[in-house]
Formats: structure tokens, sequence, C-alpha cells
């Protein structure tokens, strides 16, 4: 039940933003959120945004644990 | 690919690697039970085939972090004393309509021509109370803090006279610190649900580390599994108990104040009773006064006493979601308990071990070839 699903920000209509969940739109709540932009990715859960994914530390972490892994292994 | 970013998170050859430098790291230790708090981690474990990457010594079990397993009998009870009335549609989530409570589901009830309807949000829900002005809509709401600042949003925003909200929602660290506090399992580490803590942070976990387990917030990704079992080896090898964070993409140290403000507006913290566990100090939310209007317990007077509260016989669900049990060690699983006919609440939902352990098994190929 606490799936949630990250999705793209297409468009902001106060509120609410319409979502891209690899081709399937849906609206939701965006409102707990600050800044968010056309672009951004949100994590949706019923419909409601509970977070902005910073994918640039997804990226760092990958790198820097591949990267431990590489020296260790 | 319209996720990219978290390609990497599923990619094979990391996972075997993280997998190897678990064995590696895990050579010295005696037998490990990790715990992994969330239905949607005993997914990615089953579904990837992560339990066969374990050496011997690393044991990998659920928690009690699927809402549809622990919702109280009482309040599925509550939820079907309503639906059972012509002037009200009952909403919920989907995994809910087919718990079975003391004699019958909610999609039973509604087999019976009452009006029972699956919503994907407490959003929804509103939605058919604004479409439907001469009935009454209930949401029951069921879940963690994930789900809380959903259903806190529409009590404080709702127009609608005509919507309420039958609460079963729970807190996540009470249950697990009743779990430490009892002692009965013998838990070395903790994967600390991902979601829940995008809400709370990841502070309020940091409690586990003085019970001398580890604990480590994780993403549901294959590969943010393994890093946190790999860091709770990691720790519990150098002699450590101590929290971190794997999933940085998402969790923050304080989590998201504007979600934990909406939820401290819209309810109070109670006692409440989990499904086969019993009662558990503050860690029920319910409806504050200021909003009784919204809470359908109030708007309805519904009291129902219920003596019997364990689980249906034969059913281990309560050892199940205590990390107690494997399904595998139920007799009735896969024999008369199967997602079709569910005979426990364990095997309804796809957040619940016994279902998951169904559908997967281990007899299935990993998607990741793992």
């Amino acid at each position: 039940m606490c799936l949630a699903v990250p999705g793209k920000v297409l468009e902001i209509k106060g509120e609410r933003a319409v979502v891209d969940f690899g081709g399937v739109r849906r609206e939701a709540i965006i409102s707990m959120l600050d800044d968010v932009k056309v672009g951004d990715y949100v994590l949706i859960h019923v419909g409601f945004a509970i977070q902005k994914l910073d994918i640039e530390e997804a990226k760092e972490t990958l790198k820097l644990w591949v990267s431990i892994l590489k020296e260790t292994t | 690919m319209w996720n990219n970013f978290l390609q990497g998170y599923r990619n094979r050859a990391l996972a075997l690697r993280i997998a190897k430098m678990i064995t590696a790291k895990a050579q010295t230790l005696e037998k490990t039970k990790i715990m992994h708090f969330c239905g949607t981690h005993e997914y990615t474990i089953s579904y990837f085939g992560l339990r066969s990457l374990m050496p011997e010594n690393i044991e990998l079990v659920a928690g009690p972090g699927c809402p549809v397993c622990v919702a109280a009998i009482e309040d599925v009870e509550e939820a079907i004393q309503l639906a059972e009335n012509e002037n009200i549609i009952l909403t919920t989530f989907g995994d809910m309509v087919r718990v079975p409570a003391l004699n019958k589901s909610l999609w039973e009830v509604k087999s019976e021509g009452f009006d029972v309807k699956v919503v994907y949000s407490p959003h929804d829900a509103l939605k058919l109370a604004e479409k439907n002005p001469d009935k009454e809509v209930v949401f029951f709401a069921v879940g963690f803090e994930t789900t809380a600042p959903a259903v806190a949003y529409e009590i404080i925003k709702a127009k609608e006279e005509n919507f309420s909200i039958l609460t079963s929602l729970r807190l996540t660290p009470p249950v697990m610190k009743y779990l430490l506090e009892s002692g009965d399992v013998e838990i070395r580490g903790i994967i600390a649900p991902g979601h829940v803590s995008t809400v709370i942070g990841f502070e309020p976990w940091n409690f586990v580390s003085e019970y001398g387990v580890s604990v480590v917030v994780a993403g549901f990704e294959p590969v943010d599994v393994l890093l946190a079992i790999l860091m709770i080896v990691n720790q519990v090898s150098e002699g450590e108990a101590k929290l971190e964070n794997e999933y940085k993409r998402s969790v923050e140290r304080e989590g998201n104040i504007k979600a934990k403000e909406i939820i401290k507006n819209a309810f109070e913290v109670t006692e409440t009773i989990w499904r086969g566990i019993g009662r558990i100090p503050s860690s029920g939310f319910k409806i504050k006064e200021r909003y009784s209007y919204r809470d359908a317990r109030v708007k309805y007077s519904i009291k129902k006493e219920i003596k019997k509260t364990s689980m249906p016989k034969g059913c281990i669900c309560d050892k199940v979601v205590l990390g107690k049990a494997y399904p595998t060690q139920c007799h009735l699983f896969k024999r008369k308990c199967t997602p079709r006919n569910p005979v426990g609440p364990c095997m309804v939902s796809t957040e619940g071990t016994c279902y998951i352990w169904f559908k997967f098994g281990k007899q299935l190929p990993s998607p990741l070839g793992l």
C-alpha cells in the first residue's frame, strides 16, 4: 500500500499536475511540494505527490557505489 | 525511457557484484536475520529472486508493513456495517474489499446489492461524492504515514457535506518498537520503509540502533534492497548498529515537512489495534475533533463490540507479519488459502507475504536473470 511510483510532470494547474507514468497520464495533487516544475520527477502515492525526486542524487549514489564495489571486488 | 535514471538500480551486473560482496562480508558472521518492514520490499525480494543470492547465514524476513494485513478486524466490520446501508457508497482501496472479516468481506457485501466501490485515491472518493449529492460517500482509509497526507488533505480541503472518512491509518515506528521490545524475533538488521520515511524523514528510526540493531532506510529497486543488505552486513561485521539512509534520492532527514504538518492538522495520535498483534500505544491516526464532521465514526455513531479478534482458524498471518513464520509453514498456504479464496489477510494484499510467495514462489526465474 506504500507503493509510490515516479512520474514526470507534464503540466501544472495550481495544486494539481498532469503526471506521465511512461505513457499513462494521471492528475496528481502536488501541493505538498515546493517549486515543482514541468519536467521534474515526482513520487506519486494514491494520487498525491509525496516527494520531488533528486535525479542527480540518484545518479551520484549509484556512481559512488559502483566505484566502491570496483575497488573492493 | 521515461524513468531512465532508475535503470542503474535494476542493473544485473551491479546486483550480482553487490550480492558477491554481501557473501564475502558475511563469511565471518553467525546466522543474521534481517527484517524488511515494507510489503513492497518483500515484493522486490521475491519478484527479483534476491533470497537466492543470499549466503546461507543471511536470512531475509518480512515484517508488519502490509497495511491491509494489519488493519483491525474491528475497522473492517465497521466498514461492512456502513456499506450495508442503502444510502451509503463505501469506497476504499482495491485490496481492502477482499479482506475476510468475521463473516464476510466488503466484496461479499457488494454482491448482496450494496454499493461498494474501489478507488485509486481519496480524491477519487471525493469526486464520487460530488457526482452523487443524494448519497453519502464514505472513504475507508487504510494505510501508513505514506497515505496519511493524502487523506488529511481531503479531510481539510473537501467541501462536500456528503463525504466522510473511516480511518484505519497507522504509524510504523511504534510497531517496530513493539517488535523489538518483545524480543520474540532475533533481528540483527532492519530495512526501514522508504516511502513512509519519505514523509516522516529518517530520524524517527534512530531508536532502532538503541536495541543493538542496524537500520537502513531503503528504496524499492533490486539494487536499492541489495545495497541496504550490504550496508547492514557491513555494520554487523564491524560490530556497529546505526541508522543509514540508502534512499537518498527520496528520503531526507526531516522528511516532507508540509506533509507532516497536514497530518498534524488533521489527525491526533492514538492507541490502535493491529490485527493479529494487539493494541499498540500511539500507533494510530484519529481525526481531530475540529474535523469531526468528516469522521464517519462520529457521523454515524458506529460502535460494534467484537470479542473475537484472532485470525481465522488455522491461519498464521499474525506470525507471518511479525517475521515469526514463513507462509510455507502454514498448512493452509496454497491449499485452502489462495489469492482467489484467501482465508487470511496476508493472502489478500499485493503487499501480503503469503500473496507474494504464492505469486512468485521460489521456482520462477528472476526477471533480471539473477
